[in-house]
């Protein structure tokens, strides 16, 4: 018997925006002024506060943060196909998106300050808590897909987020297979900014593309310019058509860069060259965005100075708010450890609050 | 009232929740058409159905993450994980979200779901199917670690587990599963997380267990009452985290004498814990040392020597007898 190919792979690339704003009219997504403009705001007011918390950070005045710069189009857009009643579940390198889902600032600035409270969205109670252990929001994501499917919310479907690094994590494998087993609705959006810390794609992954991985469970994956705002609201915006006619899960790859460290504490002149820093500049999502913008006519150098000054003050404002904020009691922590009052629990708080209020008394706090 | 073994305990609860609370469904390997390999699941499959009762791909960490997910969107999914020695797979799931979850939020979001896994030794069986590690889930914060001992208290905890509002690891005792029967009064048998159940009052020492260990402690107990008239007093402890530290130190404040018995390894187990309360609480009113029969800090070994190492009803017996004649 001869050998036979019993299925045929291919993988797609998307590209709508070129790197000088140039659109593919073939292409171009049917999004009205209104979201375009949101979307843009979004991703500048995502550029100028992460580089004021990068500032802060420098001053002492706020703990370690991820760096989001580069990667403002592949986090925003994709909430712009969501509906607030559908779910995210991001990493921690998604600003733009939680801005996006009504998060305000002063919870980067809380939650990057050693407060858990900056993790409480009180603008959509469908937003998870950022995720730190890489991929491990994935399976979260296929569970609550499957709780949407079981109790008939047909119109809930699931977005989430993760980087290159966590591909290489099992439960990146396991929430993929599970979806596609389950015909879960969901959409898996990896933001490949080509370094995990360190380590470069290559040693991440063999494969030439994150989005064929999408072939091996069985479902559609494509992979698109992650610099690229349309490209990526485009993508995620069929992923979710498909997802809430109940046609599953879709991966798809945003090719994007981290153009900063990989958070405050990382130093990148240790692993990669100016060279291919500066490559990537010229390919800026917000730059491409402008310019497209200012072609369609519903943007001017005007606006976009009215713009920068209503970021400044609405960044102001937050780290004003956060930083004469009173601090939040130290006993929280026992409030959450159960739903239930528990003795062993109650007995630890009384002895930590009568040790506080000791050092209190000596003056120590 | 008809006897029955601790599988049907469990089986008949799952049957009872199940069919008052849609909410709650049933996943893990193998818990559908095949009704889970001890049969716990038995028969939820064919009464509602694969979207409540969900055989799942073998990704142990899958199966949790994704628990937690539906948790959090309103469900109460009961895991199975086949044995404890696979479930090490999902404890970056159970200690990194699971425990975590309603702390990150500040209780906007949480975790109730119930992880169930036969554990324990004395059943033949290959490697990874006979350890106790209790003690790997009663050390995070935000978890519930119950174990049931019989029929009489399997099924009422596990309700109460699945009720719960936190994420509960049940562990069962699988040398238990079919080894004895037991009327189950639902009415009577009011169990609850979090509480101790004295088995037997007496007032000369205390003896604590639970698990496989509370038949093999009752049976020594037994020996040592005809042998000597003393009158202990038994505490099953049920739930390891949180523990009820009233009802041990109330006990050996009474009694001033201790003997717990576990099954898992010697070092840092719930014995030491249980040790620590009472040095806390109850230390003026001792007058032995307490004592704690354990395994030895090795690997558990396979069955041919499993023997050896299991604590065994003389052991306990010999345990007893010292500390009372300290």
């Amino acid at each position: 018997m001869p050998l036979k190919t019993i299925d045929d792979f291919s993988i797609k690339q998307l590209h709508i925006l070129d790197e000088n704003g140039k659109v593919d009219s073939d292409l171009e997504p049917d999004l009205s002024k209104d979201d375009l403009k949101k979307l843009y705001l979004a991703m500048t007011l995502s550029r100028m506060a992460d580089a004021r918390m990068l500032n802060l950070q420098r001053q002492g005045r706020l703990g370690t943060i991820p760096v989001n710069k580069g990667q403002e189009a592949a986090s925003c857009a994709p909430i712009l196909a969501l509906k607030e009643t559908d779910w995210f579940v991001g990493s921690y390198r998604e600003l733009g998106a939680r801005l996006m889902r009504g998060e305000t600032l002063e919870n980067s600035l809380l939650l990057f300050n050693g407060w858990e409270e900056g993790n409480v969205n009180e603008n959509n109670d469908r937003t998870l808590p950022i995720s730190i252990v890489l991929a491990s929001q994935l399976p979260h994501a296929v569970g609550l897909a499957y709780a949407s499917q079981y109790k008939g919310e047909k119109d809930t479907v699931v977005l989430a987020i993760f980087g290159d690094g966590a591909t290489s994590e099992g439960d990146f494998h396991e929430a993929l297979n599970f979806a596609a087993v389950l015909n879960a609705p969901v959409i898996f959006l990896c933001q490949n900014n080509q370094y995990a810390i360190s380590t470069p794609l290559k040693i991440q992954t063999k494969s030439r593309t994150i989005a064929q991985k999408a072939l091996a469970y069985g479902i559609p994956g494509i992979q698109v310019d992650g610099n690229d705002a349309l490209s990526v609201y485009q993508a995620v915006k069929e992923a979710v058509d498909r997802a809430r006619a109940d046609e599953g899960p879709t991966l798809i790859e945003a090719v994007t860069f981290r153009m900063l460290m990989h958070t405050t504490a990382d130093d990148p002149t240790r692993y990669r060259s100016d060279e291919e820093v500066t490559a990537w500049e010229a390919k800026d999502p917000l730059v491409r965005f402008k310019a497209y913008l200012m072609e369609k006519g519903i943007w001017d150098e005007d606006l976009q100075k009215q713009l920068e000054e209503d970021c400044k003050a609405q960044i102001d404002a937050a780290v004003q708010a956060f930083e004469s904020r009173e601090p939040f009691a130290p006993d929280v922590p026992f409030d959450h450890v159960f739903g239930t009052k528990e003795a062993v629990i109650e007995a630890q708080r009384t002895r930590f609050l009568a040790r506080l209020g000791k050092e209190k008394e000596n003056g120590q706090n | 009232m008809a006897k029955i073994n601790m599988v049907t305990s469990l089986n008949t609860a799952l049957h009872d929740i199940m069919a008052s609370d849609d909410t709650v469904l049933v996943m893990g390997e193998d818990v559908g058409i095949n009704g889970g390999v001890f049969r716990v699941t038995d028969g939820l499959f064919e009464k509602f159905g694969r979207k409540r009762v969900m055989d799942t791909p073998i990704a142990e960490s899958a199966i949790l993450g994704a628990a937690i997910g539906m948790a959090i969107a309103g469900l109460k999914p009961v895991v199975e994980m086949q044995f404890s020695g696979f479930s090490y797979l999902m404890m970056h799931q159970l200690e990194g979200n699971a425990s975590r979850m309603r702390t990150r939020s500040r209780g906007r979001f949480t975790v109730p779901l119930v992880v169930r896994m036969p554990y324990g030794g004395g059943v033949r069986a290959l490697e990874h199917h006979s350890e106790s590690k209790e003690v790997y889930w009663a050390h995070t914060a935000g978890v519930k670690v119950v174990i049931p001992s019989s029929p009489a208290n399997a099924g009422p905890l596990l309700t109460a587990a699945i009720q719960d509002p936190d994420p509960v690891v049940f562990m069962e005792p699988k040398r238990s599963y079919r080894s004895f029967k037991e009327a189950v009064d639902k009415e009577k048998n009011a169990f609850s997380i979090g509480k101790a159940h004295v088995v037997e009052t007496g007032k000369d020492i205390t003896i604590i267990s639970w698990g496989a260990m509370m038949r093999d402690t009752i049976k020594a107990v037994e020996a040592v009452k005809s042998k000597t008239g003393f009158q202990p007093e038994v505490i099953d402890l049920l739930t390891i985290s949180p523990m009820d530290v009233d009802t041990i130190v109330t006990s050996v404040k009474k009694t001033g004498r201790c003997v717990v018995v576990q099954e898992a390894q010697q070092s840092f187990g719930p014995a030491s814990e249980i040790i620590a309360v009472i040095n806390d609480q109850a230390l003026m009113y001792l007058e032995a040392p307490v004592k704690r029969v354990t395994m030895a800090d090795v690997v558990m070994p396979l069955f041919a020597r499993e023997q050896f190492y299991m604590p065994k009803v003389s052991d306990i017996d010999q345990a007893i007898t010292e500390t009372v004649n300290f």
